[in-house]
């Protein structure tokens, strides 16, 4: 009796266990049925390289090349203006900071990672909008405060993977630099840095993929307008908003289009976790 | 007030050790620049809206009833712990059942174990938008459940999944070895030794694992939109499970999106903050628990 038990309890783990594999066949299975047949109705290069996204004209024309820049453009962004930052709070953190200042900034970062991100939207609305459009003219609704927003919002990310590379560096680096008598700063810069630089690589590449995947706080600052980016102070939509915003009242190949633009989403995503998990398992 | 005395000193010290090497203080100084950036923006964040929400929290925005007069935050409130205790219930038993078979039942070279593997990571990589569009694919239209608080639930606790299993491992691994020794020594078979001895010394690790995942779940909107909907009543009657419902979020994106109860967004913006700000406090505490655990 007690060794049924066992058994079936181990058959239980397993089927639990292989939960996730189904999940993501399933996702893998649906989005693509769904999506593939819009491309090939539409022709795979008129939907990729098409700058004409106009589903209500006649005939309609699904041509997602915009939301593609829109999203290559504010994710390049969002890393100029958070990896730097990020980068070098992480040093700060590592190599830096005295232990009572760590006691506050530990936690801060973990609360701009919980911060939800209509939240973070909402703040982009009601702050950065105005201050962009005051300092910069404009609307506000645009490409730089997108950016900006979204580059706060990778911050935690890049910060705390960053973080644990240079922390994985081994002691003997960095007390090696010292003993040849380069400073403290020095010894951090020029020894134990390039020595995390696959994982600091990594976090970059987490990064993008959090800011590429962003869709309430871009929907709420960005302007959306389904056209060619054309500045940094004009309005933007992402291959995000383009799914959320539209999803609500898409019918047939408007639909279809929309759950394409999920596909090319989702492929963007799967290289970059790919290349994530490469970088991961070298510096492991 | 000698304490004081004492950094100042230390600081002074360490400042003039620098007129030496300007290169070095350029690099001090680099890296001191952004931390502090960062620590401002939160509290920048923080206090702009928290200074300017709290005036605007009113009795009448815990009404129970939401009119356009009245845009009521107790509806979405009430959604928002409904969808996340049933999104625990599905997420958690398999979370925690794939964590004990990664731990307790396999040899971590194992080829299932790093397909398993492989795919927790790609789902914790998935944009919450694209499990929203799965989401409406498979329950919402497949299933034929409609946008519905069970349509979410299952959308989201896809989401948390690998959320849950990660700190559970984690907690499962960081239970000394030696407790699993003496249980089989005095005779406890491999399911009674996980269920009695190393779950409950796990506990508080993986409690606070449940913790973030509710954090996910009260902050999510992209995944909810399509999948739970956005109707402001409490779901009711025998089939309360496909109502749709609008969570807290989505309420907070309502009226943000709709430009005329910005003061109410406002308010409700100070609601979800503090009780996203709550939920990771209790985490950490728990957190730091289970290290003090190891430690004696």
């Amino acid at each position: 009796m007690k060794k049924y038990k066992e058994q079936a309890m181990g058959i239980i783990f397993l089927l639990a266990a292989c939960t996730s594999i189904i999940c993501v066949v399933l996702i893998c299975l649906f989005l693509f049925s769904n999506g593939i047949p819009a491309i090939g109705k539409i022709g795979i290069k008129e939907f990729l390289a098409g700058s004409e996204w106009k589903p209500g004209d006649t005939p309609p024309s699904y041509g997602i090349l915009p939301m593609i820049l829109g999203s290559i453009y504010v994710t390049t962004g969002a890393i100029i203006i958070g990896v730097p930052t990020g980068v070098f709070t992480a040093i700060f953190i590592a190599k830096f900071c005295p232990e009572k200042i760590l006691k506050w900034l530990k936690p801060a970062i973990d609360i701009l990672a919980g911060i939800p991100s209509v939240v973070y939207g909402f703040f982009g609305i009601v702050a950065l909008v105005p201050a962009v459009r005051y300092t910069f003219g404009g609307n506000g609704n645009s490409m730089l405060t997108a950016s900006i927003l979204l580059g706060i919002m990778i911050l935690p990310a890049i910060i705390s993977v960053s973080a644990e590379a240079i922390n994985a560096v081994p002691e003997s680096y960095y007390e090696g630099s010292l003993a040849l008598g380069a400073s403290h700063e020095r010894s951090v810069f020029c020894a134990v840095l390039p020595a995390a630089k696959s994982g600091i690589t990594a976090a970059v590449i987490l990064g993008t993929g959090r800011a590429i995947g962003e869709t309430m706080a871009v929907i709420m600052v960005s302007g959306n307008q389904a056209r060619m980016p054309s500045g940094l102070l004009k309005g933007i939509r992402t291959l995000t908003a383009n799914i959320a915003i539209e999803m609500g009242y898409a019918a047939d190949l408007h639909r279809e289009a929309l759950f394409a633009t999920g596909v090319v989403l989702f492929v963007f995503i799967l290289v970059i976790n790919l290349l994530f998990s490469l970088l991961k398992r070298r510096n492991g | 007030m000698k304490r004081k005395e004492g950094v100042i000193k230390d600081l002074k010290v360490k400042l003039l050790s620098y007129k030496k090497s300007p290169v070095s203080f350029i690099l001090f100084l680099l890296v001191t620049v952004p931390a502090c950036i960062t620590f401002f923006i939160l509290l920048f964040i923080i206090g702009y809206i928290l200074i300017n929400g709290i005036p605007h929290i009113t009795i009448g925005l815990f009404e129970w009833k939401y009119t356009s007069s009245n845009v009521s935050l107790m509806p979405a409130l009430v959604n928002t712990i409904l969808m996340v205790f049933l999104s625990l219930v599905l997420s958690v038993p398999v979370g925690v059942f794939t964590a004990i078979y990664l731990v307790e039942y396999t040899k971590s070279d194992n080829k299932l174990v790093s397909i398993i593997r492989i795919t927790a990571e790609t789902l914790s990589g998935i944009p919450s938008i694209v499990y929203g569009l799965f989401g409406f694919l498979l329950f919402v239209t497949a299933l034929r459940w409609g946008i519905s608080l069970i349509s979410g639930a299952f959308t989201v606790s896809i989401m948390v999944l690998p959320l849950i299993m990660r700190t559970t491992e984690e907690a499962l691994k960081a239970v000394p070895d030696s407790y699993r020794e003496v249980s089989f020594g005095l005779g406890a078979g491999k399911l009674r030794t996980v269920f009695h001895i190393v779950l409950p010394a796990a506990f508080p690790g993986i409690l606070s694992g449940i913790i973030l995942a509710i954090g996910r779940i009260v902050g999510e909107t992209a995944a909810l939109i399509y999948t739970a909907g956005t109707v402001a009543e409490i779901p009711s009657g025998k089939d309360f499970l496909f109502d749709s419902t609008r969570t807290l979020s989505l309420h907070m994106y309502a009226l943000s999106s709709e430009g005329l109860y910005t003061n109410q967004a406002y308010a409700t913006a100070v609601v979800l903050l503090v009780i996203v700000l709550f939920i990771n406090w209790l985490s950490g505490v728990l957190a730091k628990r289970i290290m003090k655990g190891n430690q004696a």
